[in-house]
């Protein structure tokens, strides 16, 4: 069902934890959904130094945050803000379709956190715009398995 | 090889040697087809007869009251389909529960788009259905009562004579799933006043794709599958003779030595549970303490999501289900879950482990000793631990 890349993250995620005085966190989804996904980003001048999760979710929830802190760390908040879930599941070997929409809650993620970072510090993002952190996700597209007859 | 535990014998259990021994000879040796007039058609008639009559001894049942079909999915459906076509004239309106296995639930709603009146009952935070909310449910057109046996998920064992007796009361057909109890349970169709049960073989040590559906003489029920005249007629298709024999040896191994059988796994079970308890905070048993099936064990554990800590224990050769929403294929998480009360997140950090017959002491103490240290490193990454463990 997974690949070895997703497997490999969500055995050993990258990057768990907290950072104490972060400069920005981010949560998205909720537990209704099963995905909760939250960041912690340490920032230096406009790039992120250090970078942080936690993740109630699946597998391919802790899979994508890890992959998509992996992917932000040591990077510019703009080349942060131009990840998109497509690219984390790529760097995966992709996810099942019924598993792309945690790739975009990692996404969403690196945008919440940059953007409560922003809306504090008065500083403005064109790649923001639009963006609603609180936005229900509709990213459910699961299959229909049955079991147990 | 490295050590697999399998725990998930609701989903399915391994065929017992016994049954596949008396099975092959069917295949290619004795492969007539029982509506054939030559003994190789004969014998394998006599085959299936014999199949069924051992079934039926072990419900009390009658012989000409057993009729196979291709699981319990079927079965179902024939149950809830047949009694409706057959009495629609009569009334539209139907009774069954929330936590309905979904092969009753989605043929209900089937019905709805026809035209009928379904009443979903409630249960209580054990699973329970209340009798009193049944004999309120029940209207002058009310023609079905379709109630589980036992519960898949979370193993709550229904009071399934007192329903009987209600719908007796009523003059309403009774259909009961049986499918999770059949083998787990002493089982009277008289006694327990059953018009209509659904089982399957596979869930008892025997094969898949074979099932029966239990009809009362005097039942009123269309038949689903149309065709040849097998089955007195009822249920089309030539036999699957193997399976039937199969299914004949599996139900004869699990009545032989019932009490047996429910004593090892309950005491399995207890231990499965007490240990875990013990060992993991933060965790709460679902379904009912004591009317439940003997292998079953269901817990939430807080702050986690049933996938990942399947894929962890995998990991470890542990092999248990969930009800969260990633493994139930839908949006949501379980709906039994839901219908005992659980919130959700509580929903998706289910675990369900089934003891079978396979089933060891060793086994059990490996699942105690793998879980907890699986439950903190996933807790240790949940964001919604965070809040508690300060205060520990």
């Amino acid at each position: 069902m997974y690949s070895e890349k997703v497997m490999d993250h969500f055995s050993n995620p990258r990057n768990v934890g907290e950072i104490e005085n972060a400069d920005a966190v981010g949560q998205v989804g909720n537990a209704k959904c099963g995905d909760i996904m939250k960041m912690y980003l340490k920032i230096e001048g406009d790039t992120i130094v250090d970078v942080k999760f936690k993740t109630f979710g699946c597998g391919s929830a802790i899979a994508t945050s890890s992959m998509a802190t992996e992917m932000i760390k040591g990077k510019t908040i703009k080349e942060a803000l131009n990840l998109t879930n497509r690219a984390v599941a790529e760097a995966l070997d992709g996810l099942p379709p019924v598993k792309m929409h945690c790739s975009v809650l990692a996404e969403q993620a690196v945008k919440a956190a940059i953007y409560n970072y922003a809306k504090e510090k008065g500083l403005h993002f064109e790649e923001l715009e639009g963006f609603n952190p609180d936005e229900e996700h509709d990213h459910h597209d699961h299959g229909h398995d049955e079991e147990d007859h | 090889m490295k050590k697999r535990v399998y725990l998930d014998y609701s989903a399915t259990t391994p065929m017992k040697k016994e049954v596949l021994d008396e099975m092959l000879p069917f295949f290619n040796v004795q492969f007539g087809n029982p509506s054939s007039i030559h003994c190789f058609g004969r014998e394998n008639k006599s085959a299936v007869d014999k199949a069924r009559s051992t079934i039926a001894k072990t419900l009390n049942a009658g012989v000409d009251e057993i009729f196979f079909t291709g699981g319990g999915s079927e079965a179902d459906n024939w149950g809830i389909k047949g009694v409706a076509n057959a009495l629609k004239d009569k009334g539209k309106h139907v009774i069954t529960t929330k936590v309905e296995h979904h092969a009753v639930l989605h043929t209900c709603q089937y019905l709805e788009k026809d035209g009928f009146d379904v009443t979903y009952l409630d249960v209580d935070q054990y699973g329970m259905i209340k009798i009193d909310e049944l004999k309120a449910a029940i209207r002058p057109d009310t023609i079905l009562i379709t109630i589980m046996f036992a519960n898949n998920e979370i193993g709550t064992i229904q009071p399934i004579k007192e329903i009987g007796k209600i719908a007796k009361d009523y003059k309403i057909t009774f259909h009961t799933d049986a499918v999770q109890a059949y083998g787990n349970v002493k089982i009277d169709v008289k006694d327990l006043g059953i018009d209509l049960m659904s089982l399957s073989a596979h869930k008892i040590y025997g094969p898949k794709g074979i099932g029966l559906l239990y009809i009362k003489k005097g039942t009123k029920i269309h038949p689903i599958i149309h065709g040849g005249a097998q089955e007195r007629r009822r249920r089309a298709g030539t036999e699957n003779v193997p399976a039937i024999v199969g299914f004949g040896k599996a139900a004869e191994l699990a009545y032989e030595n019932i009490d047996e059988h429910v004593n090892q796994l309950v005491t399995l079970r207890n231990r499965l549970i007490n240990g875990l308890q013990e060992k993991i905070p933060y965790i709460h048993l679902n379904g009912h303490p004591t009317k439940r099936l003997p292998g079953n064990c269901n817990i939430s554990i807080e702050f986690i999501e049933g996938e990942a800590l399947l894929l962890m224990l995998d990991m470890v050769g542990i092999a248990g289900s969930s009800g969260s929403a990633c493994t139930s294929g839908s949006l949501d998480p379980s709906h039994v879950l839901m219908a005992i009360g659980l919130t959700h997140e509580v929903a998706h950090g289910s675990l369900r482990l089934t003891i079978g017959d396979y089933t060891t002491e060793e086994d059990v103490d490996y699942v105690i000793e793998q879980l907890p240290p699986i439950v903190e490193r996933l807790r240790q990454m949940s964001p919604l631990y965070e809040k508690v463990k300060g205060g520990r």
